[in-house]
């Protein structure tokens, strides 16, 4: 049994049928095309499907499209309206990505930290960065990257 | 006529960072087509039968099914393979793993096409399985493929170790083991085969190696190389990993391609991946050792069985690079080294980062350790007392005619990270803490680019256009290492431009000939010298154009800051486009193509000696741990990792090889093992194989040394590989350090640490 749902994305309302069982990463990059939240474990061990959701950091394979009704999706291409963000000009000055495959979801899990947190220790990156996997960079130029746009801020 | 290399040395903004950190980069899942069909792939049913019967009528009744294909289906070679032509992309009459297709269904959704794999009706009769390569070998043991379960023999011999183990004051025999391991690049394996409407059949994905994947897709399929296309989409990661099953992928998604004219898209699923995908080759191996009361050693014997799993693969070439460089990089006169490579029932094993070499540091460097400690001496001395110097002899026979700079990096890490007080501190401290400290090292040599593998060459495209702006074509592969920003610093320091005018073109079997792969961490020295000829000429041909109005001969223009000059006289200059339009005017082609082939190197299998490589790196990482004795766990602090680089062209993207070898050699010494009992993997997806996060990897401190080869554009060597193959040797001598254990196994994980043995996983997952 289908079902409208509809909820903002990156910006914009958007309406797409889905059946109940029907994944959300696989709507977004299925029905909507955003392919930023990547497939990589399908069970939430690996993290590069991460989206917010309202502003939270969340596995959307791990979560059904039906449940993600009236509620407000960010992914890595909505980040900012024009340029990059300071984070994304961090990964970029730091190298803090190779494949760039974990990239989109480890931007996001950064973002929900630096919001949450502005200033947050080496610890505190790491613990919010560690469910999200990378295997190109040893995970220090991305921790580097973190701390740097941190200290730029307020 | 000279270049304007101020660009080498730097780091620019890695030419594939917008893309990238936008979500906008375009991998191979991202594709999508216009009627395009999802394939699955039925798999064996047991490591080892014999396909009695396969019916696939009710799944090709199925709606929404398109096509089932089967071995019989195939209209080319059966099989493919490196050198032993031995890998079914579809079992014919007989299954070797549990990763063999016996059918490939495409229909609509990848609903429906799961839903048609399991109405595939397929018999068995079931053959006895043979899971250890060491019983593998023994006469009666099942045989896996016709012609016996060896894949290989390799030896290396030099002197007479009986004369050597005479010399000696002690003698030492210590046996090792590694694991198997999986890649686990984040993004699985994945193509889409389409037909062009010229008949051409292309493979987009996830590759590695394009021209592999080509000769094996056409092989199978009964094609013309001309008439196969492989393009690479944006890699997710390989580290070695995306070649021969990414050839298998190509021929099953190609087949159903050719069989419904419809693109199709194959993906593996993590646990598919996990199964099906080749791994590191666990190795068993046996040293002995000969060494004098002051430290001197006289003599190895080394014995070492590889499994190979089902298929060849590459086991061949990753076996003869361990037999090169088992005895690591001392001065040993006498040496024996045999090494065995065996079929068995389990996933085949390749290629992976490092490539034969992390088994044997692991274990040459556990020895190094265990052999200072029975003399005494602290394993730095010992090390410094035996590394190979300049000018030198290898345990292969062959003197080193380069900057042998092992020492160096020993001398440069110990300094950097304190050893010698560590060495002696912690013990003492470690009396009244609960959490046991412990620092160890190890080094390494290494040889550079395939060596006596086989022939080393590849070519480059540099083209200028009108307008001054530049494309670089090469048949090697950008896998995240940053090889498309390297290439296009060469050809910015040769024409004098800035990094932005040079746009690096997809890499694609059908714009240039056959490069070899992208591996044995060749590319900078192989592939780089390429483009820097091609860069080069393209570069002499401004010069000449320019000459005749600069009013000076070719020898003495210089393309730098976009304007074609003289030299020594900026003033006589004209734009670097001017120039290329007074070019294209006179009819000159501004299209350069060079090829590179590597100085020549020898080996003799028969008398296991030789030349093997042109040049070496040479590299130390050391470990500092903390280890938990209660419940195992061991926290790796801090890395320190020296790598001889030759010439860092990026430093930024050096640095990034060393602290993502660093963390896959943590993983490797620490946590991970593709679990497998009789043939079926326990550790099915990322919940069970655990590679390490943010929380399991330290400090890395990357050191860079420079000491320029010859051979090497600009006397650039190589840095990929080395730099995964250390740090589990370094975190066991650590291990040892902190709690007086000795741990031969691979990896150290809890319950090696606690109870000194491995834990066997008991159930079986379903895909």
């Amino acid at each position: 049994m289908k079902k409208m749902i509809t909820f903002t994305i990156n910006g914009e309302l958007r309406s797409v049928e889905v059946e109940p069982n029907d994944i959300l990463l696989h709507i977004l990059r299925d029905k909507l095309g955003v392919t930023s939240p990547k497939i990589g474990c399908e069970r939430g061990d690996c993290g590069t499907c991460t989206i917010l959701l309202n502003g939270k950091s969340v596995r959307s394979c791990l979560m059904l499209a039906v449940e993600a009704d009236g509620q407000e999706i960010i992914t890595v291409e909505g980040l900012s309206d024009d340029g990059l963000t300071p984070l994304q000009d961090a990964f970029i000055k730091h190298n803090s990505f190779q494949c760039g495959f974990c990239a989109p979801g480890m931007i996001l899990a950064a973002t929900e930290l630096l919001e949450k947190n502005p200033h947050p220790t080496k610890g505190e990156v790491k613990e919010a960065i560690a469910g999200n996997l990378c295997r190109c960079t040893g995970y220090e130029p991305i921790i580097e990257a973190v701390l740097d746009v941190s200290s730029q801020s307020n | 006529m000279n270049s304007n290399p101020s660009i080498i040395g730097t780091s620019p903004k890695r030419v594939d960072a917008r893309e990238k950190v936008t979500g906008s980069a375009r991998y191979g899942q991202d594709l999508r087509m216009d009627g395009m069909l999802f394939a699955r792939v039925k798999h064996a049913e047991y490591p080892h039968a014999r396909i009695r019967s396969i019916k696939t009528a009710r799944a090709k009744r199925l709606k929404g099914v398109a096509a089932v294909v089967t071995a019989a289906d195939i209209p080319g070679n059966p099989a493919f393979g490196a050198i032993i032509i031995d890998n079914q992309p579809i079992a014919g009459d007989k299954v070797r793993y549990l990763g063999d297709a016996v059918a490939v269904v495409a229909a609509e959704t990848e609903a429906i096409a799961e839903r048609a794999v399991d109405l595939i009706e397929v018999k068995y009769e079931e053959l006895p399985g043979v899971f250890d390569p060491r019983e593998a070998l023994k006469p009666d043991a099942p045989r896996i493929h016709e012609k016996g379960n060896l894949i290989v023999h390799h030896k290396t011999r030099k002197g007479d170790v009986g004369v050597g183990f005479g010399e000696a004051d002690r003698i030492i025999e210590r046996s090792y083991s590694t694991q198997r391991v999986e890649h686990a690049y984040i993004e699985t394996e994945v193509v889409v085969a389409y037909l062009d409407p010229d008949g051409t059949l292309v493979i987009k994905g996830s590759h590695q190696n394009l021209f592999n994947i080509r000769s094996a897709v056409a092989g199978v399929l009964g094609l013309p190389l001309s008439k196969v296309r492989i393009i690479q989409a944006s890699l997710g990661g390989s580290f070695g990993g995306k070649d021969d099953c990414m050839a298998v992928l190509g021929c099953r998604a190609g087949l159903l391609s050719l069989k419904t004219a419809r693109p199709i898209m194959l993906s593996n699923s993590r646990e598919d991946s996990l199964v099906e995908s080749y791994k590191r080759h666990p190795y068993f191996l046996d040293y002995k050792v000969g060494v004098k009361d002051d430290g001197t050693i006289t003599a190895m014997e080394i014995n070492i069985v590889a499994d190979g799993g089902a298929y060849a693969s590459m086991t061949q070439f990753v076996t003869w690079r361990s037999v090169v460089h088992a005895t690591g990089p001392y001065r040993v006169p006498h040496v024996k080294t045999d090494i065995y490579g065996a079929y068995t029932n389990n996933t085949y094993t390749g290629a992976f980062r490092g490539f034969g070499s992390p088994q044997i540091t692991f274990a040459y460097e556990s020895l190094m350790d265990e052999i200072a400690g029975e003399l005494g001496m602290d394993p730095l001395q010992f090390r410094l007392k035996n590394v190979l110097r300049d000018n030198d002899v290898t345990a292969t026979g062959q003197k080193l005619d380069h900057t042998v700079s092992v020492g160096e990096a020993l001398e440069v890490t110990t300094r950097a990270a304190g050893w010698d007080e560590k060495r002696k501190k912690f013990p003492e401290e470690n009396a009244g803490r609960i959490m046991k400290r412990g620092i160890g090292l190890a080094c390494s040599y290494r040889g550079v680019a395939l060596g006596a593998e086989g022939v080393d060459a590849t070519g480059a495209i540099v083209r200028i256009h009108s307008d001054g702006s530049v494309d670089l074509t090469t048949g090697l592969s950008e896998m995240g290492q940053g090889l498309k920003t390297i290439f296009s610093q060469i050809v910015a320091a040769e024409l004098g431009l800035p990094i932005e005018k040079i746009q690096y073109r997809e890499t694609d079997t059908s714009t240039i000939t056959d490069g070899g792969p992208t591996v044995a961490s060749r590319s900078t020295i192989i592939g780089g010298s390429a483009v820097r000829k091609a860069a080069i000429a393209a570069r002499e041909k401004l010069g000449a154009a320019a000459a005749e109005k600069l009013g000076a001969p070719p020898a003495k223009i210089i393309a730098s800051d976009e304007k074609i000059m003289v030299k020594g006289d900026p003033v006589r200059a004209v734009s670097f486009r001017e120039a290329a339009t007074m070019a294209l005017d006179a009819g000159m082609n501004l299209s350069s193509f060079a090829w590179h082939v590597s100085p020549p190197i020898w080996w003799n299998e028969e008398e296991g000696r030789g030349d093997a490589y042109f040049t070496y790196v040479y590299g130390c990482q050391i470990a500092e741990v903390e280890v938990d004795p209660e419940t195992g766990r061991v926290n790796v602090l801090e890395v320190w990792a020296a790598h001889d680089v030759g010439k860092a062209i990026n430093p930024e993207t050096v640095r990034g090889q060393i602290c993502g070898g660093v963390a896959t050699a943590i993983g490797y010494g620490l946590l991970e093992e593709v679990e497998m009992v009789d043939g079926v993997t326990k550790t099915m997806n990322l919940d069970e194989y655990l590679i390490p996060t943010a929380m399991d990897v330290g400090k890395i401190h990357a050191i860079i040394l420079e000491n320029e080869d010859k051979y090497g554009p600009y006397g650039a060597k190589c840095v990929a590989e080395p730099t995964a193959e250390l740090c589990a040797a370094a975190i066991a001598n650590a291990v040892c350090h902190a709690t007086g254990k000795r741990i031969r196994d691979l990896p150290l994980n809890l319950e090696r640490i606690v109870l000194g043995h491995k834990l066997v996983k008991k159930k079986r997952r379903v895909r």
